[in-house]
């Protein structure tokens, strides 16, 4: 399997975080600036640059019985400071199946 | 049903213990992921969107009451109170945890439940008919063929890490309701002109980002001989086929490049020299086998007892008997498609309460016994005729009497985007939408069979290749677009569909599909000319025309 270390170039186009699945649980998480994991997407530590990035994925691997899986995501921050995820897919790991659940229905 | 021996049922337990001690190692940090990644995969266990997918076989699609209420209990205990039956006869867990994954394993352990060849690089759980053994016509059970097929290939070393994941259906009628054309081996039953029990084989089928239709290798394999013949197919793919390109793995592309026959005259090669092995079947091993499939007491019965000619005058009653009753080969006795495609739900999608409740009535109505089909529905094998007006009530309580069956509503559709780690698009609102707007049986009725199925990407998980109208999700600058193909079937006379046109949004499919089935409803030549046979006739352009007209 490829590390995302190994990935020859890491380019970001606009403000990031990293991202990745909770081991115990499976849960979504988000790395903290803390070197920690949050599942609340505002403690997520913002990264803008391609080294910043890098940085920041090589300390979300080593950790890897914290949470696995790790890779970069975009995400927007609005004028009040919040975050928001970047593209669908992050919406929906953050916000839940955008349909209703066969249990709660 | 099929009674496990004591073999199974250590192999099993025996799994449950390893995989207990694989997670114990991996939650203290002793195994790494990279290391325990192809464990919890030979395990079923995936890593998707939102938490792990927890993946469990279901052997050539049958159940017992039994494992069914073990399923309910994992959905309830360990997930969130439902499980999604897949196209390959399996059932899916969304949500379940890591750390409580041996329990749920060991659970259903205890009814002879697994997850093993769900997933990774091998031979995978063996599909078939999911009315295998009680279909008029059919050669006999292939579940019997299925399960030795099983037997030899679960955790067989020469089978577990192949180029790719590798898949088997087997059929035994003439109408192919497993796909097998589809698959990278299918085998279809057939008798030869001395009346002995063998097997057409066909290889290089498949769908995913390159889709070929198999192609006939072996018009006769004597059943004494599949396994070493099979074998003789996998020590060919073994051998030649790419494990250095991902995308061109699979068993199809092999065929594809080498000519089915160069292929063929590799296989027959290997085959020469291990057929007269110790892979040649005794007869004795198959009737052993055979000896433990056991089948109902059946009733002698009328073929139109009263309670169903009495049952006839109600309208409801029949618009669901005409879509989800078929023939048994038992006079006196149907059997019944369970329509997992509520209108406006997820397809394939069953609660833990209706998993129990189903439990029931197949104990009260079909002799204990469930079936699970590759479009996402499921079945009752054995049910009384008398008995059909009264089931049907039951299920209709349970939201499970649904008349759609083979019809414009009735959906496949995989997880798609709202699930699923490598979906680029989503699926499931877009067949949410499509039940809504078809939700009129009368009209349901009018437009006839067709097959939709949608994937939400080019892995097809949810067969679009294959459907009477596909969709396939992709991603273009950001957005969900969804290109629709037309013609596609995945029977007897399987064939891929033609993409009519450029991509849509995701807020257009439904309004494309309409357009679709508006144009077919314009353009057939009589109520019975079915959509496909209209597509057949005039080919695409027509509505491509429809569609695109105003677009």
């Amino acid at each position: 399997m490829t590390s995302p270390l190994e990935q020859k170039k890491i380019k970001i186009a606009g403000p990031s975080i990293v991202t990745a699945n909770r081991t115990w649980d499976g849960i979504v998480v988000y790395r903290t600036a803390a070197k920690s994991w949050s599942v609340d997407l505002s403690e997520a530590a913002i990264v803008r640059n391609s080294d910043e990035a890098k940085a920041l994925l090589a300390e979300s691997v080593a950790d890897d019985v914290g949470a696995i899986g790790p890779y970069i995501a975009p995400v927007q921050i609005g004028d009040d400071g919040k975050i928001v995820p970047g593209n669908l897919r992050e919406q929906i790991r953050r916000t839940g199946v955008t349909i209703g659940q066969p249990a709660q229905v | 049903m099929y009674a496990y021996d004591e073999i199974d049922r250590t192999l099993v337990n025996e799994r449950v213990s390893e995989f207990r001690d694989q997670v114990k190692r991996r939650l203290s940090g002793e195994l790494t992921e990279d290391e325990f990644k192809i464990l919890r995969l030979q395990n079923g266990v995936y890593l998707q969107l939102h938490a792990y997918m927890f993946r469990v076989a279901i052997p050539y699609g049958t159940l017992a009451t039994n494992q069914l209420r073990a399923l309910a209990h994992v959905a309830r205990k360990y997930d969130r109170g439902y499980g999604h039956f897949t196209t390959r006869q399996n059932i899916q867990f969304n949500w379940i945890k890591l750390a409580e994954l041996p329990d749920a394993l060991e659970d259903l352990a205890k009814v002879g439940i697994h997850a093993m060849q769900t997933s990774g690089n091998n031979m995978r759980n063996v599909t078939s008919d999911q009315w295998a053994g009680v279909a008029p016509g059919e050669i006999e059970d292939p579940r019997i063929w299925s399960e030795l097929i099983r037997q030899h290939t679960t955790l067989h070393p020469e089978f577990s890490f192949l180029p790719r994941k590798f898949k088997i259906a087997i059929t035994a009628s003439d109408h192919d309701r497993a796909a097998i054309k589809i698959h990278d081996i299918g085998l279809r039953l057939i008798k030869n002109e001395k009346n002995e029990t063998g097997f057409e084989v066909l290889v290089g089928g498949g769908l995913g980002r390159t889709p070929f239709i198999a192609k006939t290798i072996k018009h006769f394999v004597h059943g004494r001989d599949i396994l070493s013949y099979i074998e003789a197919i996998l020590r060919v793919y073994n051998q030649y086929g790419r494990r250095d390109n991902i995308y061109k793995a699979r068993i199809k592309i092999l065929v594809h490049e080498l000519g089915i026959e160069k292929f063929s005259r590799e296989v027959e090669d290997e085959w020469q020299h291990i057929r007269n092995s110790s892979l040649q079947i005794d007869d004795e091993v198959i009737e052993d086998i055979r000896s433990r499939f056991t089948y109902p007491a059946y009733e002698k019965l009328p073929h139109m007892p009263d309670e169903l000619r009495q049952a006839a005058a109600d309208p409801d009653f029949e618009a669901w008997r005409k879509n989800s009753v078929a023939p048994h080969k038992v006079q006196g006795y149907s059997i019944v498609t369970i329509s997992l495609k509520p209108i406006g739900a997820p397809p394939g999608d069953a609660t833990a309460e209706q998993m129990d409740a189903l439990a029931d009535l197949a104990d009260k109505y079909s002799f204990g016994e469930i079936r699970v089909g590759h479009e996402q529905n499921l079945a009752l094998p054995h049910v009384a005729k008398r008995d059909l007006p009264a089931l049907w009530k039951a299920l209709d309580k349970l939201g499970l009497a649904t008349p759609n069956v083979n019809l414009i509503t009735d959906i496949i559709a995989c997880p798609g985007l709202d699930y699923c780690s490598l979906a680029n698009a989503r699926s499931i609102p877009i067949a949410q939408e499509l039940t809504r707007r078809f939700a009129n049986h009368e009209l349901a009725n009018l437009i006839g069979r067709l097959h939709i199925n949608i994937s939400g990407c080019i892995n097809a998980c949810g067969h679009h290749h294959v459907g009477h109208i596909g969709i396939l999700g992709v991603e273009k600058n950001g957005e969900e677009v969804y290109q629709i193909t037309i013609g596609g079937r995945a029977d007897e006379n399987a064939a891929l569909g033609t993409l009519i046109g450029p991509g849509v949004k995701f807020d257009e499919v439904a309004d494309v599909i309409e357009d679709v089935v508006e144009a077919y409803l314009a353009l057939r030549e009589r109520p019975e000319e079915l959509f496909m046979d209209t597509v057949k006739r005039l080919g695409v352009e027509p509505f491509k025309e429809r569609v695109y007209a105003t677009r």
